[in-house]
């Protein structure tokens, strides 16, 4: 077991350093430079200003800096706004982009997995048949798409929520189901489809003879089974919800980190995008391990010293 | 057994010619069906994922020959008609640029097929040939190859393929190169676990004893046995495809106008969507999903179609 998270720690700083260094090399390959638009100001300035981004200095030694800047968590000045830090863009954008991603991800889970239960439960019924169709109906709908019809119907038409921004609880509902819904729909079909197989288990019908009562076997003995595939596919899905705020803080006009990060590309600003991807990417990884962990913890089945080869 | 005694002579009569009747236990009653035949036969039942592939046919047959049936060029401009609701002069309406909606939105699936069919494509081969080799060779290449797998797995894909945007500058290749730079793990994965499951079969081994080196193994013997699962991810990542391109398309990372895919119009219909010009972001998201719905259940109904286990 330690052995294992120790496996799975390593992988984790070497997928960290390879998103650090590809970034690296990216950002460098761009052509152009950020000071692009001073192109008339005088040589001397332009000299200073990259000596004060330490875009002076050969390649080796800015990306030994660049390194060192991930592991001190400082990612040095912001080009295009010079009086903000990197750090201080993250620390007014992710946490927002956080509470976003933590809202869709919970009401989600909650939803998908009720949804799936239900459409389990009454199998080839109306309740099967209504979810299921929401769920290819919510895989199919673009959440940029959604969104703007939230806003348009919900906001602007019956005037019920606020249309954008993000500064009180009322102003998540929209965001949240826009980007929820996918997702949500994810985990119905998943938890069905476990749980009509788990359903038709021995040890259901042992639950079932024992005389428990329906809600129990379910909650107590059938979910904790079929919830598995559900803890599998967590990890990609928090990447995807993660990024997917990007689009979503765009249209909401939600001052997260997806604003930023979408500002610095236009703006070329290498310090931010290094930055930010770096951060984000780190966030996400960690994010994977954890889920590792975790289903090795909840899952019997798996020992968590898997044999060579095995993936 | 009788002992070969020479001793002991068998009579003829004992033998007897074949042909009084036991002839028949051999003959085939029903027409044999193949698996692909068979496959073809479930798949039909299900009436969800033949809407789905009439669907795709008609949308594949407009996107070639749409623009056909309308007046108008993709990229002229009409400023005395601007954002004209649909009519019957502009079936869709148009844009801001007085630019038909029509006849954009077939330019648009053009671009959008394409997008999600070349990523499935490049993903095929580039899984087929990793997964085959990895789940082939086995021991430490496997190991090795399934390591980098994981890494790249690990990879936050849209961050990358916002990343290779950026430096390439958006065009239609960089985003096909950026889409299957990430997408072929998924692949290469579910290829690795077929090929290791079937390698160890007798024919794989009656093959190897008949001299066929690694090459032809793989290609003779394990791909066309893995085949069914392939075909089902295929499937499944055009849509995710489609819907990637839009997602970059909406963040200003699509394709560049004049030229429109459907995750352009959108977003370029997203300012004007409050002022009542419904059409510009209808038409655009209305095909991305009903394209993304096809083919999900297209891939849901081909999954089934093609499991061997549920073969009766």
């Amino acid at each position: 077991m330690p052995l294992y998270i120790l496996k799975r720690f390593i992988m984790m700083i070497v997928t960290v350093l390879i998103i650090a260094t590809l970034t690296f090399v990216l950002m460098r390959a761009i052509p152009g430079s950020p000071f692009d638009e001073e192109r008339t100001s005088n040589p001397t300035i332009q000299a200073n200003l990259e000596k004060f981004y330490k875009l002076d200095q050969p390649m080796p030694i800015q990306y030994l800096n660049y390194l060192k800047s991930i592991v001190t968590f400082d990612y040095g000045p912001s080009i295009k706004k010079p009086n903000e830090s990197v750090n201080t863009l993250l620390a007014r954008g992710f946490p927002i982009s956080f509470e976003l991603g933590m809202a869709t991800i919970i009401v989600a889970v909650i939803s998908g997995i009720i949804l799936g239960t239900f459409a389990a439960l009454r199998h080839n019924g109306i309740i099967d048949y209504g979810a299921m169709t929401f769920a290819v109906v919510g895989i199919s709908i673009p959440n940029f798409v959604l969104a703007t019809l939230l806003i348009q119907q919900v906001a602007v038409n019956w005037q019920l929520l606020p249309p954008a921004t993000w500064s009180s609880p009322k102003h998540m509902i929209l965001p949240v189901i826009a980007l929820a819904t996918g997702p949500t729909a994810i985990i119905a079909r998943l938890t069905r489809a476990s749980m009509l197989e788990v359903l038709t288990q021995d040890y259901i019908k042992m639950a079932r003879a024992k005389g428990l009562t329906p809600f129990r076997i379910v909650a107590r003995h059938a979910l904790r089974n079929a919830l598995m595939p559900v803890v599998t596919i967590m990890g990609t899905m928090l990447a995807g919800i993660l990024t997917g705020t990007f689009v979503i803080e765009k249209i909401f006009a939600i001052p997260g980190m997806g604003k930023y990060f979408v500002d610095s590309i236009n703006n070329r600003d290498y310090p931010v995008i290094m930055g930010s991807t770096v951060f984000y990417s780190a966030f996400l990884v960690f994010m994977l391990f954890l889920v590792d962990i975790a289903y090795g913890f909840l899952d019997p089945r798996i020992k968590l010293h898997k044999k060579e080869g095995e993936v | 057994m009788v002992a070969k005694d020479p001793n002991v002579s068998i009579p003829d009569e004992w033998f007897r010619k074949k042909g009084d009747g036991h002839e028949q236990a051999e003959a085939v009653v029903r027409p044999s069906l193949s698996y692909w035949k068979d496959a073809w036969r479930r798949l039909r039942k299900n009436k969800l994922a033949m809407i789905g592939l009439v669907f795709l046919v008609i949308l594949t047959f407009l996107a070639i020959f749409g623009p056909v049936f309308s007046p108008y060029e993709v990229t002229a401009t009409d400023l005395r008609n601007q954002n004209m609701a649909p009519s019957a002069t502009h079936w869709f309406g148009t844009d801001e640029m007085g630019r038909d909606v029509f006849t954009r939105t077939w330019y648009g699936a053009r671009i959008s097929l394409f997008v999600g069919v070349m990523a499935a494509l490049i993903d095929f081969f580039i899984g087929i040939i990793y997964g085959g080799v990895s789940g082939y060779k086995g021991g430490r290449t496997d190991s090795i190859m399934m390591r980098i797998i994981e890494i790249l797995y690990g990879l936050p894909h849209l961050l990358v393929v916002i990343l290779l945007m950026v430096v390439m500058g958006p065009s239609l290749t960089t985003i096909i190169v950026a889409l299957t730079i990430t997408g072929w793990v998924g692949m290469a994965r579910i290829v690795r676990g077929q090929v290791l499951q079937i390698k160890n079969y007798e024919f794989v081994t009656a093959s190897k004893s008949f001299g066929a080196g690694t090459s032809r193994i793989i290609r003779k013997n394990l791909i066309p046995n893995t085949m069914g699962p392939i075909i089902v991810q295929m499937t499944l990542t055009v849509p995710s495809a489609i819907f990637a391109e839009a997602f970059l398309s909406f963040l200003g990372l699509g394709i560049q106008a004049p030229y429109a895919s459907w995750g352009v119009m959108a977003n370029d219909a997203l300012p004007v969507i409050l002022s009542g010009d419904w059409w510009r972001l209808f038409f655009p998201a209305f095909f991305i999903s009903i394209t993304m719905f096809a083919f999900n259940v297209l891939g849901d109904g081909m999954q089934d179609a093609l499991d061997p286990k549920l073969r009766g």
